[in-house]
């Protein structure tokens, strides 16, 4: 293949079949706030584990709707709190992510 | 005085005997699984505490004080002080002075277990020994304990209890079957005494003693027992290891149900937390109801208040700790993709390393000032976390991530012995409790930066000018009745400023509404403590807030009226130069 210097980034199609919505229902059911998390970034914005290892709340609530893993990205998670301080929408994240802990792998 | 029958026998003692061979039968199976369930080390030192010339002395002066004369009790509240203490101590010395009784006149009847108990049926003319006097006393003593005790029950207020713990029905049984014991007693002696030998007033007695004892092992008064066997396992040094067993079992079953903690949790200023008071989580321990325990444990915020107020020394926090540890999640922490790379140096040798937590990251103005003081005073030091970073462990540890946070601990400790430091200044309590209580740093000492400013300014590194504000101090629950430091920031805003004090303080604080100890209260419920909490501070009338952490900061700050400080900003502003 000839080399231009650039290439196309590999596609990350949403795949909405791969989406475990018992799961995400059952999580939404220890954790109502993961229903109305608005994806603004102020949880990854301040933690202290993200800047340490890039594990991000926001991202990895999003790839759970997308039917990707994230259990990879919270192991790093010190579950200081400080997200649930910042969290616009008052998101008790640090039940989130022990819930998400317990649900998924 | 003389025997009245010859066989010395009647069939009302039969529910007596039989209730009686019942509970010890009972307690003494409980007691042996609770000591098999310690850890070995625990086992071995409690058997030899046992055998400990000095311990049993401290055992027995211990259970005499806590157990019949319920001096805590009394310190805290009076009126029911007295009353346990005229029913505990009154009982205690009918039963003793009744043996001696027997031992006196008739030694050969002592091994019939009854004779004690039933004494002015079977003899004749026993009232007029002064042994007899003494025991009527102190019958009339218990009876007037029952008197306070029917008054409680249906007027708590009367005893300055908002709330009591609901009692259930075997509770209901246990409590109304003591309550007969005593009359009938004093009924069935007098006809007795009178002449009149009908055994109706004594087949009364017999049963109400025996339901007494029958429903004893599964009713609050299990705690009768239960604090004797808790009391020798805490001062042989034994600690809550494993979450419902062991000596967390046996702190489970000395929970007397008297639900002073119910007033005292901060929780409840919002009342759907009633049932989540530590009076519940024994009670639900007990039942062995592992949702509920999940659910009061996850709820609770560890304030530890239930605990300073507990009568019998039930240890809330760690219960729930260890409970919350049982839990199993599918995904665990591996911090050993987080590197510490960036603090390979030694950098801080023959220095202070400050740590200001990760909270402080969200409240800049406690670094900044605890920087400038250090500076303005000429001390040497190096921020450890300036930039950000490892969390110190205290939040996994409290969620029962025992091991993870053990993980976070080696990191940091990795950290600090390489710096070289000879002092690590922390200026969040949460930090702190886990640095001073979980921590090994060698040679390293951990000081807050209240005890640590204290002592700088009594060295004269820095003196204050005393400004106008007058601050109420608000004790963050994990430096005040987790740590005991309650005097050097009094002291430093004392010169500081003027200085308040709210109706409850100290060892009676009420939480912030913040804490991290809390896994499932949400924001909005959260708001309530946190509103019920100041309104205890501005009781104080005092112009402003003061505190020592990071999070009751925020917290604070979210909804106060008036203007919350730490206390390094207070310091920071009156420093003079």
């Amino acid at each position: 293949m000839m080399d231009f210097g650039f290439s196309l980034s590999k596609s990350s199609t949403m795949d909405l079949g791969k989406v475990d919505d018992l799961r995400f229902e059952q999580l939404c059911r220890l954790e109502p706030g993961a229903g109305i998390c608005i994806g603004c970034g102020s949880c990854s914005a301040s933690c202290p584990a993200g800047r340490l290892s890039g594990m991000s709340v926001r991202k990895v609530l999003l790839a759970l709707q997308r039917g990707r893993s994230a259990g990879e990205m919270l192991q790093c998670c010190m579950l200081c709190g400080k997200c649930t301080m910042v969290c616009p929408r008052g998101i008790n994240t640090r039940n989130l992510i022990l819930s998400i802990c317990k649900i998924y792998d | 005085m003389t025997e009245r029958f010859a066989t010395g026998f009647h069939p009302f003692v039969l529910p007596f005997l039989a209730g009686m061979a019942f509970v010890l039968a009972v307690c003494a199976v409980k007691a042996a699984v609770v000591v098999g369930q310690l850890d070995k080390a625990d086992r071995k030192k409690w058997l030899l505490s046992l055998i400990h010339p000095n311990l049993i002395i401290k055992n027995a002066v211990d259970i005499v004080l806590d157990c019949l004369i319920h001096v805590k009790l009394w310190k805290r509240n009076r009126i029911l002080g007295l009353m346990h203490s005229s029913i505990a101590f009154g009982w205690f010395m009918i039963i003793l002075l009744g043996h001696l009784e027997v031992l006196v006149y008739f030694p050969g009847k002592l091994a019939t277990f009854y004779y004690p108990i039933f004494f002015d049926y079977f003899v004749e003319g026993g009232q007029h020994t002064v042994i007899s006097k003494a025991m009527d006393a102190f019958l009339l003593l218990v009876i007037a304990g029952i008197a306070l005790a029917v008054v409680k029950r249906f007027w708590s207020r009367l005893f300055g209890m908002k709330r009591t713990a609901r009692p259930t029905l075997f509770n209901l049984l246990g409590l109304y079957s003591l309550w007969a014991i005593f009359p009938l007693r004093l009924v069935a002696e007098q006809c007795a005494r009178a002449g009149n030998l009908t055994v109706a007033p004594w087949w009364a007695y017999s049963i109400a003693l025996c339901t007494f004892m029958a429903v004893l092992p599964f009713t609050r008064y299990l705690h009768i027992p239960a604090e004797m066997l808790l009391i020798t396992m805490r001062n042989a040094g034994v600690g809550i290891t494993r979450p419902h067993k062991g000596m967390a079992r046996v702190q489970a079953d000395s929970c007397p149900n008297c639900g002073v903690c119910i007033d005292a949790c901060p929780m409840n200023a919002d009342t759907a937390n009633l049932k989540n008071s530590t009076v519940y989580l024994t009670r639900q321990l007990r039942r062995g109801n592992e949702p509920r325990v999940r659910e009061i444990s996850d709820k609770c915020m560890l304030c530890g208040k239930c605990t300073s107020v507990c009568q019998v020394g039930v240890d809330g926090p760690k219960l729930r700790i260890l409970a919350r540890a049982a839990r199993k999640y599918r995904i665990t922490p591996d911090f050993s993709r987080i590197s510490s790379d960036g603090y390979d140096t030694y950098w801080a040798s023959g220095k202070i390393l400050y740590f200001s937590g990760c909270m402080s990251q969200l409240t800049p103005n406690i670094g900044r000032s605890v920087e400038s003081i250090l500076r303005k005073s000429g001390v040497r030091y190096e921020w450890m976390d300036r930039d950000g970073g490892l969390c110190c462990g205290r939040p996994l540890h409290t969620a029962g991530r025992l091991k993870e946070a053990a993980a976070l601990r080696k990191k940091n400790e990795e950290i600090i012995r390489k710096s070289g430091a000879h002092t690590l200044l922390v200026s969040c309590p949460i930090c702190y409790r886990e640095f001073s209580e979980s921590y090994d740093l060698g040679s390293t000492k951990v000081a807050f930066y209240s005890e640590y400013f204290r002592k700088m300014m009594d060295k004269g590194l820095f003196t204050l000018e005393k400004g106008d504000t007058c601050y109420v101090y608000h004790d963050p629950c994990e430096l005040g009745r987790g740590c005991g430091i309650y005097d050097s920031p009094r002291a430093l805003i004392g010169k500081a400023a003027a200085i308040a004090e709210a109706p409850k303080n100290r060892a009676e604080s009420v939480c912030c509404g913040g804490s991290l100890g809390s896994l499932s209260l949400d924001f909005e419920h959260r708001e309530k403590i946190t509103r019920a909490s100041l309104e205890n501070l501005y009781a104080s009338k005092a112009d402003a807030i003061a505190t020592a952490c990071p999070l009751c900061l925020a917290t604070f700050a979210r909804y106060a009226d008036r203007p919350v400080k730490d206390l390094a900003q207070i310091i920071d502003e009156q420093i003079i130069m």
